[in-house]
């Protein structure tokens, strides 16, 4: 998902780098208030691991193989605005050292992959818990749960959370990037809705498995690393997290919703509107008949939406058997 | 698998353009990167200029030309896909040209600048241009760490290699993910050994 330079024009780079520069500004303020001194050198340490992490090929079937994207993962480790602190220095480092996505795209990759993907992680997670906590068959009074919340008993609820969140932060920056890509002229947004959504509901299958695997073992062997471990509603964090929720909803209100509220066949009249509209209809899709070229393909967009509503809904039961498979019952309750 | 990270090289370090100061290196790239996104694609001169310049930086950087060509030809996956999807749409070849020409010519540029100057000086002038002390903080303690945690993953994975014969799918993913976590949980540890090691030499 590194977008290279070429493949954004000037406005896209100029909104997303400001819309980047805002939150990860916002990031480092929050993470210099909250995090200890003595936490500052694993920030570095979190991002050497997470590129050294995504050399780790995962088979797939068919001799291909993925590798960990890990924004979600490292949110879960870490809180929200160290994810972002930690993914934008391995993006910048990427750009830089061995040109993965341009410096130009730095921003739209920043936006993607470290606020959109860490943050919208981070809110399914924690929603998804609560969710566990609140009516799960694993909700417990907290004093019958033995080390105050560390324990078996939410295993199960942080497996599933983590899965799912990994699946749809993944899906959801796809979709921005597709947007970003479109807003661009790149690629007209009926081809890259479709590709990005598709391929990532399958990459984001294998995201979530080894997202929940890897946060398991952390869990497993120190559970004293992970900071939220009572999982309490600080309100601090909450400020925090409707602050990032208001600039992520920026961001898709401007890359996503002109492009979704208008299909199937209101896009030229938005883009016109909007004022792009020479660029998006004229030279990708042109004059003779240009909603006919491709036969299906706004069936193709219909479709992709309805198969990410039902994909989630299957990825959400998925995560939830897996929880039941990794963790074993506990007994000693 | 740690060849990968060799993927950058520093050549001559005694060439001209090894010894020009970065600020300046970093500050033409920036301004050719940004007009070859901007300028539209009929201004011939513009890209056909960019080449030349590139072509003789690279000559007088005395980088390996085979170091090079490799370099631009494993150009991501995503590329390749865009350029594609739009050779094939039905009056997009102009576009596709666009896009290619654009990329590639931005590509080189990053590839020349990051190959003729040490990570250091490039960090430096972020600070000299206020980018936030914590951001830099993070970003040396990255690349200085870097290709040690790389080598610790390739040294998991040859220990693990030597005391497993194939196993099931299911048990593979969950050794490597066992792996992984291990890494985080060695890396935390190692960033409390630094934290100390820091203090005993006077940061704040």
């Amino acid at each position: 998902m590194h977008i290279p330079d070429g493949f954004i024009d000037g406005k896209t780079a100029v909104v997303t780098a400001v819309i980047s520069a805002v939150g990860v500004g916002f990031a480092l303020r929050q993470v210099r208030r909250e995090l200890p001194p003595r936490r500052v050198p694993l920030l570095g340490l979190a991002a050497a691991f997470l590129f050294a992490a995504q050399m780790v090929n995962f088979p797939v079937a068919g001799g291909t193989s993925g590798h960990l994207v890990g924004g979600t993962l490292v949110a879960a480790l870490l809180g929200p605005s160290a994810a972002v602190v930690v993914v934008t220095t391995v993006l910048i480092v990427q750009c830089f050292l061995f040109q993965d996505g341009g410096v130009m795209a730095l921003g739209a990759n920043v936006f993607n992959m470290a606020i959109l993907n860490s943050v919208i992680g981070y809110m399914i997670y924690r929603m998804v818990l609560q969710l566990f906590r609140r009516f799960g068959r694993d909700a417990l009074p907290r004093v019958l749960v033995p080390q105050s919340g560390i324990g078996p008993t939410y295993d199960r609820g942080r497996v599933t959370a983590i899965a799912f969140a990994a699946w749809c932060a993944t899906v959801l920056a796809a979709i921005c990037c597709a947007g970003q890509l479109a807003w661009s002229g790149t690629i007209p947004w009926l081809v890259a809705f479709p590709a990005m959504a598709t391929v990532h509901m399958f990459i984001g299958v294998g995201e979530g498995l080894i997202s929940a695997l890897v946060f398991l073992a952390v869990y497993r062997a120190r559970p004293d690393l992970i900071t939220e471990t009572a999982l309490t509603d600080q309100p601090q964090r909450l400020g925090e997290l409707v602050r990032y929720g208001l600039l992520v909803t920026l961001g898709v209100a401007v890359f996503v919703a002109p492009f979704a509220c208008s299909w199937p066949d209101g896009l030229d009249s938005v883009a016109e509107k909007f004022g792009f509209g020479h660029k998006m209809a004229a030279p990708l899709l042109p004059a003779p008949a240009p909603d006919y070229q491709m036969p299906g393909i706004h069936w193709a967009v219909g479709a992709t939406a309805v198969a990410g509503a039902a994909g989630s809904l299957i990825v959400f039961v998925l995560a939830l058997l897996m929880g039941r498979w990794l963790v074993p019952k506990p007994k000693d309750l | 698998m740690s060849v990968h990270l060799v993927n950058h090289h520093h050549g001559r370090p005694d060439s001209t353009v090894h010894r020009l100061p970065a600020a300046l290196k970093l500050g033409v790239a920036l301004v050719i990167i940004v007009a070859t996104v901007l300028v539209p694609i009929h201004w011939r001169a513009w890209f056909i200029g960019v080449a030349v310049l590139l072509v003789l930086t690279a000559g007088l950087s005395q980088l390996p030309l085979f170091f090079l060509f490799r370099r631009l030809l494993v150009l991501s996956p995503f590329v390749l896909g865009v350029v594609l999807v739009n050779a094939f749409q039905p009056t997009g070849r102009d576009n596709w040209l666009t896009v290619a020409v654009k990329s590639i010519l931005c590509l080189l540029t990053v590839i020349l600048v990051s190959n003729t100057t040490p990570f250091s000086q490039i960090l430096r002038v972020l600070k000299s241009i206020r980018v936030p002390a914590l951001l830099i903080t993070t970003i040396a303690l990255m690349h200085r760490y870097l290709f040690v945690l790389a080598d610790e993953v390739e040294r998991m994975r040859r220990a693990r290699a030597s005391r497993t014969f194939t196993r099931g799918r299911r048990f593979h993913w969950n050794t490597l993910a066992t792996v992984v976590g291990q890494l985080f949980i060695r890396a935390s540890e190692r960033a409390e050994r630094i934290y100390d090691a820091m203090c005993a030499r006077g940061w704040k």
